[in-house]
């Protein structure tokens, strides 16, 4: 009840005497929170000597007014008091009190008591071991359900291949139109346009010791090598890999997902082995559509930025690149591919309740591909580097 | 006569309320009285939320006139509004809990924003709160997502009187929640009720909470108000859509008892 008004000096709420076997308290005005500020002050300067009194008497009758705030505070004095007693020889009393304020006292006093108890096992040390234990526990978590994903893609893999009617090749199909065929525009545009800066760099920078012929070799070999199949697979990360993680995790929340269950069905072989196929199958060819958009670019600004004429541009990148360069790019792809399919299904499968949830998981689910893309990108290169190719 | 026209804090009058050609709200009136609690029942999408909203000013009405504690809505300053907004709590159907805050946060936010007060006390009256609507202190950094539904509408109740509101609204308090657990809430109300001396406008379905909680009754149906009143007064109307609402098969066996 914050009522605006027996406004009363801030030194008149909470005054006190000293009298023999203790302290008389008399309080008056409005214990609101309007007042708060300056009663908590009067409160706690007032707590210390509170601490040693024997007896407490605290007289509210001129309180005209009494909120939550004002029953927590009477009740942090109280307790200071009740605190110090370890003879027993205290005794603390509360006069005057309208019956409408001694109501809610008496509540705030029993809900306080409550959470004095509990609070009591929340240390902070307890807390930041337990948040780094369990910050532990979820990466181990995560690296377990991503293996686990494996398992089960694989295990729903052979059953298809054991009963070949029942794969979903309608649901392959609407996927591989969505993640490959509806991508071209997009990968087709960036693509090109990496490829026309790498080779204007290339030439910029060669020239300077007569070298600019060798920004084709630069063009060829890190495009279909490493730029072509890297930049489609992020790209396609953040494109399908997040809705991916949408659909699925909006499944999830809607508990559409155990509707299939109950009905018999794997959810798995339902939703995620028809959209890690469709990416399975449409990154390699996204990632060949992207590396020749890519070397189209660098040809075009060879011919004019660089002088150097089409017919030239072709000869020089078939002496530059071998098929070995081609195979490899186009290799790392379906690898790639598998990666952003399962790390979307098991951040789809994570959400929980919430709206924030599945936006959350989105997020992990586009970091995540991204980093493991380009992991499995290095391990390739060292694997690669390793047999000669 | 005159006490009991001070006693009024809502008064709402002649409210037509519509969205496009429908017409919601069709000249209805209300009062809402310091210290009773007032169940709002009415047909699912007969408007008993739309006049919750539209008296939070949520919505805009098209005609007639809405005073809260004395002050008529078209005629108030923004400042008298935020005012006005702090004397009130709401608990919204769902709880509209902030996802990116603890139950502890959610409840201590308003108080942030409005109080200024210790960063202790504050805590620590937010605990109280917390405690005063049957949570336990383990609950307090739990965000909403971990909560039950149960749990989600008591810290919701807790923050929609975290800043100790003269009135409460409640938008249809115990719905989803279990008889026994609606039970509770029940009487978890009827008790901050008299605990803070809270006006309750309490918009519900639940036949139990208007049998034990609410001190009148009113009844919405065609948009307006059929018949407000004790239940009694609501039992012996002859409004047909009242009548089946509470004399139906459902509202016989509840409220049999009573007769």
């Amino acid at each position: 009840m914050p009522m605006r008004i027996g406004v009363v000096s801030a030194k008149l709420l909470l005054r006190s005497t000293a009298v023999d076997n203790g302290i008389e308290a008399t309080a008056a005005g409005s214990w609101t929170v309007s007042q708060a500020q300056a009663l908590e002050q009067l409160v706690d300067e007032m707590s210390v000597g509170v601490a040693k009194a024997r007896a407490l008497t605290i007289d509210m009758r001129d309180v005209t007014a009494f909120d939550t705030f004002g029953a927590c505070l009477l009740d942090r004095l109280l307790a200071a008091h009740a605190d110090g007693n370890v003879d027993g020889q205290r005794s603390a009393s509360v006069i005057g009190l309208q019956e409408r304020f001694s109501i809610l006292l008496s509540e705030v006093q029993r809900a306080n008591s409550k959470a004095t108890l509990e609070a009591q096992f929340n240390g902070r040390l307890r807390k930041s071991f337990r948040y780094i234990l369990s910050a532990v526990v979820d990466v181990a978590e995560d690296a377990l359900a991503l293996i686990a994903m494996f398992g089960a893609i694989g295990y729903a893999l052979l059953r298809v291949l054991v009963r070949p009617g029942s794969v979903r090749l309608t649901s392959a199909v609407h996927h591989l139109d969505r993640v490959g065929w509806q991508a071209i525009p997009i990968i087709t545009l960036i693509t090109f346009l990496i490829g026309a800066i790498i080779a204007q760099q290339g030439i910029f920078h060669f020239r300077k010791f007569g070298a600019d012929d060798y920004a084709v070799d630069l063009v060829g070999i890190l495009v279909l090598r490493e730029i072509g199949v890297l930049l489609v697979a992020i790209m396609v990360a953040g494109r399908s890999g997040s809705a991916y993680t949408a659909e699925l995790g909006s499944m999830k929340m809607r508990e559409e997902i155990d509707a299939l269950c109950t009905m018999g069905l794997d959810p798995i072989e339902v939703l995620v082995l028809p959209r890690v196929i469709a990416l399975v199958c449409g990154l390699p060819i996204l990632t060949f559509i992207g590396s020749i958009a890519a070397l189209y670019g660098g040809g075009l600004v060879a011919w004019l930025y660089g002088g150097m004429s089409p017919a030239v541009y072709v000869a020089r990148l078939r002496d530059a690149v071998t098929v070995t360069h081609f195979e490899v790019g186009m290799i790392k792809a379906p690898f790639m591919a598998l990666m952003i399919g399962v790390v979307a299904c098991v951040e789809g499968f994570k959400v929980q309740g919430s709206a924030e949830s599945l936006g959350l998981q989105t997020t992990a689910s586009v970091v995540r591909s991204i980093f493991l893309v380009i992991l499995l990108d290095g391990l390739f290169a060292m694997f690669f580097a390793s047999i000669g190719m | 006569m005159e006490d009991s026209a001070s006693q009024v804090v809502i008064r709402v009058r002649d409210l037509i309320v519509g969205f496009d050609d429908r017409i919601v709200l069709d000249h209805l009136s209300l009062e809402l009285r310091r210290g009773e609690v007032l169940g709002v029942v009415g047909a699912s999408g007969g408007g008993k939320s739309v006049l919750l909203r539209t008296i939070l000013g949520l919505l805009p009405k098209r005609a007639g006139k809405i005073e809260i504690m004395g002050m008529e809505r078209d005629n108030t300053t923004l400042d008298q509004l935020r005012r006005l907004e702090q004397r009130w709590g709401i608990l919204f159907q769902q709880g509209a809990l902030f996802s990116s805050l603890t139950a502890r946060q959610n409840i201590e936010f308003p108080m942030r924003e409005y109080f200024h007060i210790s960063d202790a006390l504050r805590k620590e009256v937010a605990m109280t709160k917390l405690q005063m609507v049957g949570l336990s202190a383990g609950d307090a950094d739990k965000f909403p997502a971990q909560l039950s539904g149960g749990m989600t509408k008591r810290v919701a109740l807790a923050r929609a009187l975290a800043l100790d509101p003269e009135i409460v609204f409640l938008d249809e308090p115990t719905s989803g929640l279990d008889p026994i657990a609606a039970g509770e809430f029940d009487a978890l109300i009827q008790t901050l009720q008299k605990t803070l001396g809270l006006t309750v406008f309490m918009v519900t379905h639940d036949l139990d909470s208007l049998s034990t909680v609410c001190d009148r009754i009113a009844a919405l149906a065609d948009g307006k108000i059929a018949v407000a009143g004790p239940l009694a007064t609501i039992l012996a109307c002859e409004h047909p859509w009242v009548k089946e609402y509470f004399q139906g098969k459902r509202g016989h066996k509840k409220l049999d008892p009573l007769h």
